[in-house]
């Protein structure tokens, strides 16, 4: 075991590697490229014994991933915000081949206007896909996250493929101390994929991803990824518990800090999850009973913990670092499915912010946790509020003024 | 906890001073968060880096807004706005600025009320500023011992062979014996406290119409305003007796169509968009394009 300083993108890397990994198919794409180029760097410099593959998109890139777990290998791959998107049409279409695999997202803020800074709502356009996601807050979770990953999507109660996401630059580009097992306990832990009777092979031609007519096939088909799904909730439970009997480091599916005597808790994903913690302990310090709950799980959704871990709080603080227009955030969106007819639970106080990388201050999350105090005690849950600041809007206006400013004699100075 | 930022330009060695310094730090015992924070620009545009160091696991994440020491390798970007050189200075915040005018007239010209020390262009290092911004840093909190700092240089720059590594070595090592008389001089911050803190000044987005809430620029060739010239390090000059008027190569292949050709076939370099990447450089068939520092031609100048 060594402890070194490592990117989120080299912890994804080196979960790829430790794993064992048969074949990368791959596509760049910021900021998630520095991942397929360390597993191509190692893969030439015979480190891995991997095929690393590059496909000419993202749509071939998760195709070609389909179609090589189909055949039994183990598979890795990533991508990042428009990549995933162009991939959507075959994101939902492997998943009900039922081949698991591991695909890295490094998530990043979409476009319209474009950007390369994160948050989390491409990711979450693949929530009803059929991908497990496991959404890390650490450099160290990345790694861990991509050998759980591979353990629960192979395991014969869920093949089902596996979306590990990260945050862009907070922690794609970001050195933290993680911790590197020994291979040798990895593969214990992470026996070599056994695909059983299900693999395709090419002496043996058969039909796999049939198209059916009249909605009972349909159904049935899709409601059985379901049901394979949420058996992941226990399968995940298993998987974790192992891996903290092995490596010491335990990642259940849902955090929780300082939350057991809350009276406040704040509710995110993802890596602006450690500042939450970070506030939790400055309010601590000042007094005010509040805490972290996070749900590292998000597919499948682990409503009966989330219920468990927020029984008997006063108010709940959802920060959705996501946006569904004309809505809200979804987190907030999906909390609620989780604690509506429920006794006992929290009021829900709803934020939206950190879209497109904005940061979220440590002043703002104390006004957080103040503002879901006084909902809860005035007994009425207010609307999604947006972090903003007058500030920032000044900024803006003065970027508008610019572009929408007259310049005479710009253009055709050349 | 330790809260470190670094200032300089793509191509001057920001990122990587960030790592030895963070490298440095975790070989002396410490928790570290190492960063860089840069745009899609390439070489010569401002780029930062930030380095957290704490003795407790570190939870704190994203841009340093309030920092115990800002070195900046590239003295030209202290007065860009865009850099964000001087975001979040306080009085204990510790400024050292790549340069070889003295601490006390940056600080009088900035007009600021913290310490302000200069690295004397043989202790920059000249184009390993970067590196040397990592030595002094390394020296002024005063925590890492020098063999520590060599270990951690040797770390980052060793795969890059040995003549790099020597030459990193020894700015990282100048920076950090010029600045013996300051260590200590940065110390540890403390983090925001929850009581009494200052409540954020949130407010509703007004809805605006479509046109002018659209990410739109209602102008033509807006590139041409913005001048990337500045963004240079390296100037490509064309020795026009060696051109042999090819017409195309080197305006073709320009990333940043800075180079036009006049109907005599003979190349011009626009030197108010140009870049600096040097791709022209490489490519030109008689190789009749050499690369001057600006650095060396601005000091001509004066
Ligand atoms: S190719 Fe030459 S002229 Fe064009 S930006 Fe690069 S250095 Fe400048
Ligand atoms: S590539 Fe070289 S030879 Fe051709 S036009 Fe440019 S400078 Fe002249």
């Amino acid at each position: 075991m060594s402890r070194r300083l490592l990117t989120g993108n080299g912890a994804a890397a080196w979960g790829a590697r430790l794993a064992e990994v048969d074949y990368v198919p791959a596509f760049p794409i910021t900021p998630q490229t520095e991942i397929v180029e360390t597993l191509a760097r190692w893969c030439d410099a015979g480190e891995m014994a991997a095929r690393l593959t590059m496909l000419e998109s993202e749509h071939s890139m998760v195709t070609a991933a389909g179609a090589a777990a189909a055949a039994g290998a183990r598979v890795f791959t990533a991508t990042s915000s428009q990549g995933l998107q162009y991939a959507m049409e075959m994101i939902f279409t492997v998943a009900g081949w039922r081949v698991p695999f591991v695909m890295v997202n490094v998530s990043r803020a979409l476009a319209s206007p474009i950007t390369l800074e994160p948050d989390h709502t491409d990711v979450l356009s693949a929530r009803d896909a059929g991908f497990l996601q496991i959404h890390c807050a650490t450099c160290q979770e990345v790694m861990d996250g991509v050998l759980i990953a591979y353990r629960v999507a192979e395991d014969a109660r869920v093949r089902l493929p596996a979306i590990v996401n990260e945050d862009g630059f907070y922690l794609s580009f970001t050195r933290e101390p993680v911790e590197l097992p020994d291979p040798g306990a990895v593969r214990r832990f992470l026996p070599a994929f056994d695909p059983g009777s299900a693999a395709f092979r090419a002496s043996h031609p058969a039909s796999r991803a049939v198209a059916v007519l009249g909605g009972a096939p349909y159904s049935y088909f899709r409601y059985e990824a379901h049901l394979a799904a949420r058996a992941a909730l226990a399968v995940y439970d298993e998987a974790a518990t192992a891996f903290a009997a092995a490596f010491g480091r335990s990642w259940p599916a849902v955090e929780r800090y300082r939350s057991d005597d809350a009276e406040v808790v704040f509710f995110m994903i993802g890596a602006f999850a450690t500042k939450a913690k970070d506030a939790v302990d400055r309010l601590r310090e000042a007094g005010e009973r509040v805490g972290l709950v996070r749900p590292r799980l998000l597919r499948p959704w682990p409503d009966a913990a989330l219920r468990e871990a927020l029984a008997g709080k006063r108010a709940v603080a959802v920060i959705d670092q996501n946006l569904s227009m004309g809505m809200g955030g979804v987190l907030a969106a999906e909390l609620a499915s989780a604690l509506h007819g429920h006794a006992g639970m929290p009021m829900i106080v709803p934020f939206v912010g950190a879209l497109g990388g904005r940061d979220i201050a440590a002043e703002e999350f104390f006004e957080i946790a103040r503002a879901a105090r006084a909902a809860a005690a005035a007994g009425v849950a207010p609307g999604p509020r947006l972090l903003y600041t007058a500030d920032e809007l000044r900024e803006v206006r003065k970027l508008q003024a610019i572009a929408h400013a007259e310049r005479p004699g710009a253009g055709g100075t050349r | 906890m330790y809260r470190i930022r670094f200032h300089g330009r793509g191509g001057q060695g920001i990122k990587t001073a960030a790592q030895a310094l963070g490298t440095a730090f975790f070989l002396e015992g410490f928790e570290v968060q190492d960063a860089p924070r840069y745009g899609a620009e390439r070489r010569g545009a401002p780029i930062f880096a930030y380095v957290r160091a704490a003795r407790a696991p570190i939870q704190e994440r994203g841009v340093i807004a309030r920092p115990d020491a800002v070195l900046v390798a590239d003295e030209t970007l202290v007065p860009v706005p865009a850099a964000g050189v001087l975001q979040g200075l306080a009085e204990r915040t510790v400024l050292v600025v790549a340069s070889s005018e003295t601490g006390e007239t940056w600080r009088e010209r900035l007009a600021l009320p913290g310490p302000v020390l200069a690295l004397a262009p043989d202790e920059a290092g000249g184009p390993l500023a970067g590196m040397a911004c990592a030595g002094a840093a390394a020296r002024l909190v005063g925590v890492i011992g020098r063999e520590r700092l060599e270990a951690a240089v040797r770390e980052e720059i060793g795969k890059l062979g040995a003549a790099v590594l020597e030459r990193n070595l020894a700015a990282a090592l100048a920076a950090y014996d010029a600045l013996a008389p300051h260590a200590g001089l940065v110390a540890e911050g403390a983090p925001v406290a929850a009581a009494g803190y200052r409540p954020p000044e949130w407010i509703e987005l007004p809805r605006d119409t479509a046109h002018f809430a659209a990410p739109d620029i209602d102008a033509p060739a807006t590139s041409v305003a913005a001048k990337t010239g500045a963004w240079r390090t390296l100037r490509p000059v064309i020795d026009y007796a060696r051109c042999n008027r090819c017409s195309w190569v080197c305006g073709t292949l320009c990333p940043d169509s800075a180079i036009a050709v006049d109907a005599d076939r003979t190349p011009r370099i626009d030197y108010d968009h140009c870049k600096g990447c040097m791709v022209c450089l490489a490519v030109c068939p008689p190789h009749a394009i050499a690369a001057e520092p600006e650095r060396a031609r601005a000091e001509a100048a004066e």
